[in-house]
């Protein structure tokens, strides 16, 4: 059933779709299309919807519910989500699944309303307190904001960890057709929630450990179950030529606006090809090293001053990595794009 | 002989949840904790409420209740119990559900939180321990603590000038309309514990009957930070601390309140789809489209107001019906302000890449600051449309193929200036061969309901398709 629908929008009807039962948030442009869109949608059934009184009051209600078992989410952008921070700490602490969707404008502070990817450190590196990791996926279009919410909440329940979904202004803002189906939802026995039940009593949700023995311990079970989901969950899109002679990466927006400077690389005979991770944490570094063969120049775009690009040098130690990217609301004209490329290619022959 | 009194069955026999000397507590000789606790404890096992009760418990000297209540806990962040009490009583519509909270916890960073819980009338019952020092972090200054009283960061004594009054928090809460019970009680002598035993009570049965939300304000005494014994500390409340936080019913609905049930409902896909409005299968329109390029990126510009916005959905909800992918985007927020709103979208029998339209295929400029703007943007072979009704300078140098329109004088004639958008939809079907003049008229007459409605949009939609046959 297929419907035009905003991409702010696909992500509450994933979260439908995914049957989850609560949400709460706090209004904030670009993301508030998704607060309405719960309010609309959620009410009618039966299911919980609150507007928090504050960022820090939305996430610590996601704390309460997703310590009750619930399904439970929430939505902001930026200084929203650095507000969010100190809960998503707590939550990743006490292993309460939920899903928090962050749809990036322009930072640092007030900025503006337009797209950007400056909460790429934020989101993928932390952003609270302490040790912890977050799942973090990349949706590039609508379709893919509405089927990656669904799998964030399976996602979310198979590792008992908040997975953050990371968006941009564009994508929150765009509208694509959605193929809406039922879909198989994975919703995990929580044998370990608070229910108001007598089997519940001894349960207790808490990322407190006094002993310092019990807390390396518990941090080493975090980090062992981290390694897990990096061996796993990382996924990447891979367009184009099978034997490059430049690599194209970028996530998100930018990793969609990417494959059409593939496609008009291509047509001007260069082999190019697109590697778009769908996951920024785990970061799919074994697709980067499959893919990129010594030498071979890569491009890697970005919506922010030099963040994304860190993971990329990571993976890619032996390559030279270039970086492109605008700020401040631009989105890059296709033909900057290309120019980009064609420079980058140059460049690599000149060495 | 008879037994008339033993330990709550609330409480744990022996600590377990405490990581050592786990048949002790871990609060100081004389705390007012130690006595709240087993109030309560005693209360819910009178009431039966015991397998019903989450606690949220707060950082402060109550982080660790859950070593002794054998009930359901939740650790929340400092300040954040009553949201993290609000998202577990939504979630439990038959719970108990209390948040226990300090001074420092509630009335200084998570006053918000606590303030706005009490004002949605969440089902919740909290206990306020107010012993006007921040106990836990090492006797520091609270909101509740009293002039002139010492702490360590107010040594020389707390001042009017520099940090405020003494919260009274037991009378704001009771200013709001929605909570049910309010009061104020203290834990410091036996006369005292009998009015906050009935007061408690009473709290607990307004959360098993779900009438609502009770703040209990408790005067607790604190002899290790108020550096006094702990029969002066009980005393030093009498004399001193009821004073500046009078004891007594702030406010009593109890009688008057009904029954509050909110909801948490588990619901199937076809709810949802229901509740989404999905069609179990749009009719198909009858032709596909052949259109004059593979891919064509349009840009719809104009005054907010004139539509560019819904003609861009048009233009994208027929194609999508036609089975071809599409993408909308528009301008937003301080872009749509004063000047010139626009859409994007792209239209393409192939997935497409970017849903940016730098050099749109198709330009339609509905007033003058949006030729000027756009216009340079339009490579050669492309397709510019701009409303003559309403501009009546082009700019020099355009590569693009322009075409005037009257769209306002033609849309005024169907009928009404605001179906100028939909002129313009005519013309640029026929233009770009997208769409059939039969398709687009029963796309409208899925549009627009009210029959004088639809006759003036296709009398417009048929004065555009013309238009652009004849040019």
């Amino acid at each position: 059933m297929k419907k035009l629908v905003k991409g702010n929008e696909a992500v509450v009807i994933g979260a439908l779709v995914a049957g989850c039962d609560a949400y709460y948030g706090y209004p904030i442009t670009p993301a508030s299309e998704i607060a309405h869109a719960a309010s609309e949608y959620f009410l009618p059934l039966g299911k919980v919807f609150v507007q928090a009184e504050c960022e820090t009051g939305a996430i610590n209600m996601v704390f309460g519910s997703a310590s009750s078992g619930l399904r439970v989410m929430t939505a902001s952008s930026g200084p929203g989500i650095s507000l969010k921070m100190e809960g998503v700490s707590y939550l990743a602490g006490a292993q309460l699944p939920c899903v928090i969707v962050d749809v990036q404008r322009v930072g640092p502070g007030l900025g503006n309303i337009g797209p950007e990817q400056g909460d790429y450190f934020q989101v993928v590196k932390g952003g609270g307190h302490g040790d912890y990791r977050c799942i973090v996926l990349a949706p590039s279009s609508v379709e893919e904001t509405y089927h990656m919410t669904i799998e964030a909440f399976d996602l979310a329940d198979k590792w008992r960890t908040p997975v953050f979904i990371l968006t941009d202004a564009t994508l929150g803002q765009m509208i694509e057709p959605i193929d809406i189906r039922q879909e198989k939802i994975h919703r995990a026995e929580k044998p370990w929630a608070v229910t108001a039940t007598p089997e519940s009593n001894e349960n207790l949700v808490t990322s407190i450990y006094l002993d310092f023995d019990d807390m390396e311990n518990y941090i080493n079970f975090l980090h062992d179950k981290y390694r897990q989901i990096t061996e796993t969950e990382a996924k990447a899109e891979v367009y184009g030529a099978d034997v490059p002679d430049i690599v194209l990466t970028g996530y998100g927006i930018t990793g969609r606006m990417l494959r059409s400077a593939v496609d008009k690389l291509n047509e001007i005979g260069i082999d190019a090809t697109l590697i778009r991770p769908q996951t920024l944490w785990p970061f799919p570094t074994d697709v980067y090293r499959k893919i990129v063969k010594p030498g071979v120049p890569v491009l890697s775009v970005e919506l922010s001053r030099g963040q994304f690009i860190e993971d990329v040098r990571l993976a890619l130690p032996n390559n030279k990595v270039k970086w492109y990217g605008r700020v401040g609301g631009h989105l890059p004209e296709l033909n900057e794009l290309v120019n980009q490329a064609e420079l980058c290619l140059k460049e690599a022959a000149n060495d | 002989m008879t037994k008339v009194y033993e330990k709550s069955p609330v409480f744990f026999d022996t600590f377990e949840r405490k990581p050592s000397y786990k048949e002790t507590t871990h609060y100081c000789p004389g705390c007012g904790h130690g006595v709240l606790h087993k109030i309560i404890a005693d209360q819910l096992a009178e009431l039966g409420l015991q397998d019903r009760t989450i606690i949220v418990g707060p950082v402060g000297c109550g982080v660790f209740i859950y070593y002794y209540f054998d009930c359901a806990a939740v650790s929340s962040a400092h300040g954040r119990a009553s949201a993290v009490a609000t998202g577990v009583s939504r979630a439990n519509p038959d719970s108990v559900t209390i948040s226990y909270q300090g001074d420092g916890d509630l009335a200084a960073i998570g006053t918000s939180n606590a303030i706005h819980a009490a004002n949605r009338g969440e089902n919740m019952i909290v206990f306020f321990v107010n012993n006007n020092i921040y106990g836990m972090t090492g006797g520091q200054l609270a909101p509740t603590t009293l002039i002139d009283q010492i702490s360590t960061t107010s040594p020389y004594g707390r001042t009017v000038k520099n940090d405020g009054f003494p919260l009274r928090m037991a009378e704001m809460m009771a200013g709001l309309e929605a909570p049910t019970l309010v009061a104020r009680v203290a834990v410091n002598n036996p006369k005292n514990i009998r009015q906050a035993t009935r007061v408690i009570k009473q709290g607990l049965e307004v959360q098993r009957d779900k009438k609502g939300y009770v703040f209990i304000e408790v005067l607790a005494q604190c002899p290790t930070n108020w550096k006094k014994d702990p029969k002066d500390a009980c005393e030093w409340i009498d004399n001193v601390v009821c004073k500046q936080y009078p004891l007594g019913i702030y406010k009593d609905q109890v009688a008057e309140r009904e029954a509050q049930e909110r909801p948490c409902e588990r619901v199937d896909f076809a709810a949802v789809a229901r509740q989404l409005g999905l069609e179990e299968s749009p009719e198909k329109p009858e032709n596909q489209i052949e259109m004059i390029a593979e891919e064509l990126r349009f840009k719809f510009a104009g005054f907010g107001g004139q539509g560019v916005l819904s003609l861009g959905m048009l233009m994208a909800q027929m194609s999508m019906e036609h089975d071809m992918d599409v993408t909308w985007l528009p301008s937003y927020g301080p872009e749509m302000r004063g000047g010139v709103a626009n859409s994007s979208v792209v239209v393409s029998k192939n997935k497409i890449g970017s849903p940016v339209v730098d050099h749109p295929d198709v330009l339609v400029a509905l007033n003058g600051p949006s030729l000027e703007k756009f216009g340079p943007l339009v490579p050669a072979g492309g397709l510019i449309i701009y409303n003559s009704s309403l501009i009546d300078h082009v700019p020099d140098g355009l590569k693009g193929k322009v075409y005037p329109l009257a769209a306002t004088d033609l849309a005024t004639e169907a009928g009404t200036a605001k179906a100028a958008n939909v002129v313009v939809l005519g013309f640029v079907a026929q233009k770009t061969n997208m769409f059939e003049l039969a398709d687009l008229e029963k796309f409208l007459a899925k549009s627009f309901k009210k029959p004088a409605l639809l006759d003036v949009n296709i009398k417009a939609l048929r004065a555009g398709w013309e238009a652009a046959d004849k040019s």
